[in-house]
Parts: structure tokens; sequence; C-alpha cells
């Protein structure tokens, strides 16, 4: 198992974001994580990053990484792609890349996962010398994306790739998504509203709601699910 | 601006420093003292942008730390001879660094306004901890310090200072001190340490403001704690603003513009401090970005 979550408590002061929710997203899969707007999603994702004080126990290749800080955390091989894309506008595209790689030392690895970067995402490769605060939203999404792989993470995590982007880049970045998975064997935990294109992508799903996880599935078995059509699917 | 042949720049400045100073003596002693004092707040204003341009932490206490190195020094020099001079500055400066450490630890944990005034309270705790030491001659601070800062030791500093910051801020891991302004979760997520970024840029912020608190005691010979109070401090803050945070060239033009300006305004008598506030508030109404960001600095004007 790749990634272990049992009992995960989350609070934010007073408030109570995860009460008690437990997961598991096996070696190479997407596994997606679904939920309506504050039932917790990206506070799972801050918790298992280190960003977010957690109670509980997050196992990472069956090592408790409950806590650590979120630069420890990178170094073993989880990277976070936060919500909102949040590229660092003041520097270019190729600096923010080579920050992805702020704890690869190897050069010539630095090169080839550029190179890698840049054939998923050629529209980078021609604005790598542009400033990325003056991106399209699509464009700081890939570069946001592209950053993280620069730190050549085992484990990938995405906060809402679609949020802000134009339909049709939506429909590119979710392809990419898949692209990275099948190719580089990067196991991906996805978290989305749009939850009918990240269970067209996704394996495997868990519907959180107010905290908890109150249904888990076969993304396929979540998309016949009348209750998750009900609600997520826009009752179709 | 200084990326490419940046030690050459270096080497060009320090000799362009010290062929002044050989020279000094046949300039105007009053016009050769305000360029030392011009020398002296470049380096504080491009020390001061490290932390508070491109590390994006606002600290209101500069003027503290540049305490540390000057009572520190003058009391060296007062002590032990003119001789331990360069080596005043020194231990000025690593004095300040210390304090920084101090302060940055516990109080780099707030943000934004909360770290102004966290900043600002260690400001004047350092400078009442000076009024109320009789080891540094509390309240009436030290007299009688040698006058031994010469035109090179300011102005040469400074290109020291300039070459160090700016090369810092485009090394590879300078850019964390960006990353750590622009997004510090973003930051976080690479793997950057964000409060080990934060603590750096006030420690090497600390240690230049702290040698050039050591220059201006042995230039202006008196050393009172009642100048290091937190308005020494908001002007430093002045020249970052003025210059364009995070754009040493504009910070270093800011410094030198504000330094002179109070000078050329002395005629006005009494009318000064107001015609100087004035031009400021004004400076800032028409270029809230700074005196000297446009696009054709864009690209350098990180430095």
């Amino acid at each position: 198992m790749m990634l272990e979550i049992k009992n995960l408590n989350v609070s934010y002061g007073a408030i109570g974001a995860l009460h008690g929710i437990s997961l598991q997203v096996e070696q190479g899969a997407i596994v997606t994580l679904i939920g309506a707007n504050g039932a917790g999603k990206s506070t799972t994702l801050r918790a298992i990053s280190g960003l977010a004080r957690a109670k509980g126990q997050i196992l990472y290749q069956g090592k408790d990484i409950t806590n650590l800080p979120p630069h420890k955390i990178v170094a073993a091989g989880l990277s976070h792609v936060p919500e909102g894309r949040m590229v660092f506008a003041n520097l270019t595209v190729m600096e923010n890349l080579q920050m992805g790689a702020y704890l690869q030392r190897d050069k010539s690895v630095i090169r080839t996962t550029e190179e890698f970067i840049f054939s998923v995402f050629p529209r980078l490769a021609e604005r790598r010398k542009q400033l990325s605060g003056t991106l399209s939203g699509g464009e700081q999404q890939m570069l946001a994306i592209g950053r993280a792989l620069m730190g050549q993470p085992k484990f990938l995590m995405l906060d809402e790739p679609s949020l802000g982007i134009a339909p049709l880049l939506v429909k590119t970045i979710f392809e990419k998504i898949v692209e990275i998975n099948k190719t580089q064997g990067i196991t991906i935990l996805l978290v989305e509203q749009n939850a009918n294109l990240a269970l067209e992508v996704a394996s495997y799903g868990y519907v959180l709601e107010t905290g908890q996880i109150i249904l888990e599935d076969k993304s396929d078995a979540l998309r016949a699910n009348p209750k998750v059509k009900a609600a997520y699917l826009g009752g179709m | 601006m200084i990326r490419h042949g940046s030690r050459r720049w270096l080497i060009a400045a320090l000799v362009a420093a010290f062929a002044v100073s050989w020279f000094s003596t046949r300039f105007n002693q009053y016009y050769l003292g305000i360029a030392i004092d011009v020398g002296i707040n470049i380096i504080l204003a491009v020390s001061l942008n490290l932390i508070n341009g491109h590390t994006g932490q606002f600290s209101l206490g500069h003027a503290g730390f540049m305490a540390v190195g000057g009572f520190t020094a003058a009391k060296l020099t007062l002590l032990y001879g003119e001789s331990l001079y360069p080596f005043s500055l020194i231990v000025g400066g690593i004095m300040a660094a210390l304090a920084g450490l101090l302060v940055g630890i516990p109080s780099l944990r707030c943000k934004g306004d909360y770290l102004a005034i966290v900043t600002l309270g260690f400001g004047e705790i350092i400078r009442v901890i000076f009024q109320n030491s009789q080891f540094f001659g509390a309240a009436t601070g030290l007299t009688g310090i040698a006058k031994l800062t010469t035109f090179f030791w300011a102005w040469g500093i400074a290109a020291v200072t300039i070459y160090v910051i700016a090369g810092l801020v485009n090394s590879t891991y300078g850019r964390g001190f960006l990353c750590v302004h622009d997004d510090e979760v973003a930051a976080s997520a690479m793997g950057i340490n964000p409060l080990r970024y934060k603590v750096t840029a006030f420690v090497i912020g600390a240690f230049f403001a702290g040698i050039a608190g050591a220059l201006y005691a042995h230039h202006k010979r008196v050393l009172q704690p009642d100048g290091f109070n937190f308005i020494k401090s908001i002007d430093i803050v002045v020249m970052v603003i003025l210059g364009g945070m995070g754009r040493t060239a504009g910070v270093v033009v800011a410094a030198i513009i504000l330094t002179l300006l109070p000078e050329v305004l002395r005629s006005f008598a009494s009318y000064r401090m107001i015609i100087y506030s004035l031009l400021i508030i004004g400076l800032m109404m028409g270029r809230p970005q700074g005196l000297f960001v446009w696009p054709i600095f864009k690209k350098n004007a990180k430095n």
C-alpha cells in the first residue's frame, strides 16, 4: 500500500474539519476524493503533506509520516499541488521548475525531468522565460503540476486541478494527469469538485461529506450509485 | 544589473572607493561626511531589503541591529585601541547577527502586521537595554570614539553588501527567499523550509546592519541609544519602499536620494522636515510600486 490513512482528525481552532477519516491508496493507482465545498478534501491533502496538524495516523509505504515537517515529507517523495495553483509569480517558468527540483542535487536528473515535463506540457517550453504570474490559469496549473513533478515524486496530490480553468484546457490537463500516471508510474491522489471528470480518470473513489467519508467504491460503481448521481453528478 | 561579471563590478567599485578616499583630504569635509552617511544608509537599506523586500517579512527592528553593531564596535575600539577597527566592524556585525537570530526564531512565526509590531518591540527593547547599561554609557551613550570610518570603508562595504545580497538572491539557494515571499504554502510544498529562510534573511540582514552601525559609530564619534529609536527603523523602511521592495538598484538610489534630501532642504530651516515628509507622501502617491520599478528594470530588478 502506497498510502494508508487511519482515523485522521484535523481541526482549525475549535472547528473540526475532519472527523476520523480512513482511506487507502494503492501503488500506481489514481484515487479520487470527491465532495462539496468545505467537505474537508483540501484539509486531507494538507494533513498528508504536513501543512495542517493532524491526529491519527498517516502511513506512507508503511512508514508513519504524521505531522512531519512539510520539507521532510517532500523529501520522502510526496508532492502536493496546492489549490489555486500558487506559482511563484515573480519567477519565470524555468525558475519555478528549478525550485521544484529544490531537493534534487543531480543535474542530469533535473535535465531529463525537465525534458519530460516539456514533452507533456509543450506550452511551458514555449514560455520558459516568461514570468509565471503572467500565464493564463490553465498554464499556471500546468506549471504547478510540472513544478511538483520536478521533485521526482512517487506520490502526487492534486488539489482541484480544474478550478477556474477553461473547459477545453481542463480536458487536456486531465489527459495529462493520466499520462503522467501511466508513463511514470506515479501514484495520484486527486481532489476534485468536478466529480464526473474525476471518476472518469480514477479507478477508486472516496466521497467526503462534512469531514467524514460517507461512501467509497470503485469509480464505475460510484458513478452508478444513485446517491452519488443525485448529489454530485448533476442528477443524471 | 550585476549578474554578469559581478566580481569585476565589485573590484571596480572597491578601487573607485579607494581612489576617492585617497584624495578625500582635498574635498570639503562637510560633503565628505554626507557621502559617508550615504554609503552607510545604502548598507542599511540593501540589507533591510533582503528581509522586507526579497523575503517579504515586514521588519521594523533594523535600527536595533544597527545599535548592537555600533555599540559593540565602539566599545571595542575604545577599550582596546584603534587598530582593532576592521576587527570591530566584523564583531559588530556578528553580534548583530546573533541578535537577529535571537529575535528571528520566535518572532518569525508571526506574519505581516504582527511581525512588524513584534520586531518594533524588539528594536525598542534593544534600545532600552543600551539606555540602562552602565557599561555602554547608559543614556549618554558612548563618546570620544575615534574617527576611523573613511569614504573607502563606507562605500567599500556598501559595494560588498550589494554584491553579497544580490548574488545571494540570484543563486539557486537564494531563489528560496523569493519563493517564501511569493507563497509560503507552495514553497513548503516544494520542500523549502520557510522558517529557515526567514531566519536566514534576518540574520544576514542584521549582520550588515550591525556593520553599518559600527561604521556609523566611527563616523559620528558619538553614540546615543536615542538615535536608534523606531523612527530610525522607519527611515530605512521608507528607503526600501520608495526604491521598490526587492529591487536592489532602486533601493540604492532611494537611499542616496533620501540621505541627500534633508541636507539639500537645510536652507528651509524649520520647514525642512515638513517638506521632506510631503515629498515622500507625494512620491508614494505617484509611484506606489516604488520609484525605480518600470518594465526595463523588470528582469534585472530582482537583483
